[in-house]
């Protein structure tokens, strides 16, 4: 029992490594901010949540688990804001190429979304 | 199995460090730096708490809920800070 947790663990942490080291390439290669931002939030957070598994898998204590919910829980909670706060500082500055947009819903907002509300 | 885990996800994560210094480096904006400087932060959460389970130990796991937490402050300050500075 315990080799299988042992090798699901280790499983787990070796995905978790690959989509963070997809997140990597998807940065450093995607054309502008908004794009750079989705392939780095999107399966970074897979990433982390698995090397947590990962962890947890390897670990096997009842201590050890709940603060690693923990981090998941804030890495679940934190990701999404910290995604839109940046996609809408992208947004706001201009950093982004128009001609990959199928949909730009703040268009008639103004140039460049203009004042969106408060930030 | 143990060693060949530990050189597998230390060259993983190594590379996508190396990958996430090169945007931080290379940017043009504040925005792309941001992005990457919070990614080379998950990575590095991911990176302790690698260690941490390859040498089944339990000490650096306040280190992921300080890292963790740490990234968000740090990323959305910088934001804001961003945003202001453009307007």
């Amino acid at each position: 029992m315990a080799t299988i947790a042992d090798w699901l663990g280790a499983g787990c942490l070796v995905a978790g490594a690959v989509l963070a080291l997809a997140a990597g390439i998807g940065v450093l290669r995607f054309p502008d901010a908004l794009s750079r931002m989705h392939a780095a939030t999107k399966p970074q957070v897979l990433g982390v949540l698995l090397l947590l598994l990962g962890i947890a898998l390897r670990l096997r204590s009842p201590a050890d688990l709940g603060m690693i919910l923990l981090v998941a829980v804030f890495q679940l909670a934190t990701a999404p804001v910290a995604a839109q706060m940046i996609g809408r500082a992208a947004y706001r500055s201009g950093r982004l190429d128009r001609s990959l947009l199928d949909a730009d819903e703040l268009a008639e907002r103004g140039p460049d979304g203009g004042p969106a509300g408060p930030a | 199995m143990t060693t060949f885990l530990a050189v597998v996800l230390t060259a993983l994560l190594s590379v996508t460090a190396l990958l996430a210094l090169t945007r931080l480096y290379r940017g043009p904006s504040l925005v792309d730096r941001v992005i990457a400087a919070d990614m080379l932060l998950a990575t590095m959460v991911g990176a302790v708490g690698a260690e941490a389970a390859v040498n089944r130990h339990a000490t650096t796991l306040p280190v992921l809920v300080v890292l963790s937490l740490l990234g968000f402050v740090g990323s959305v300050s910088l934001v804001r800070f961003a945003v202001r500075e453009q307007q």
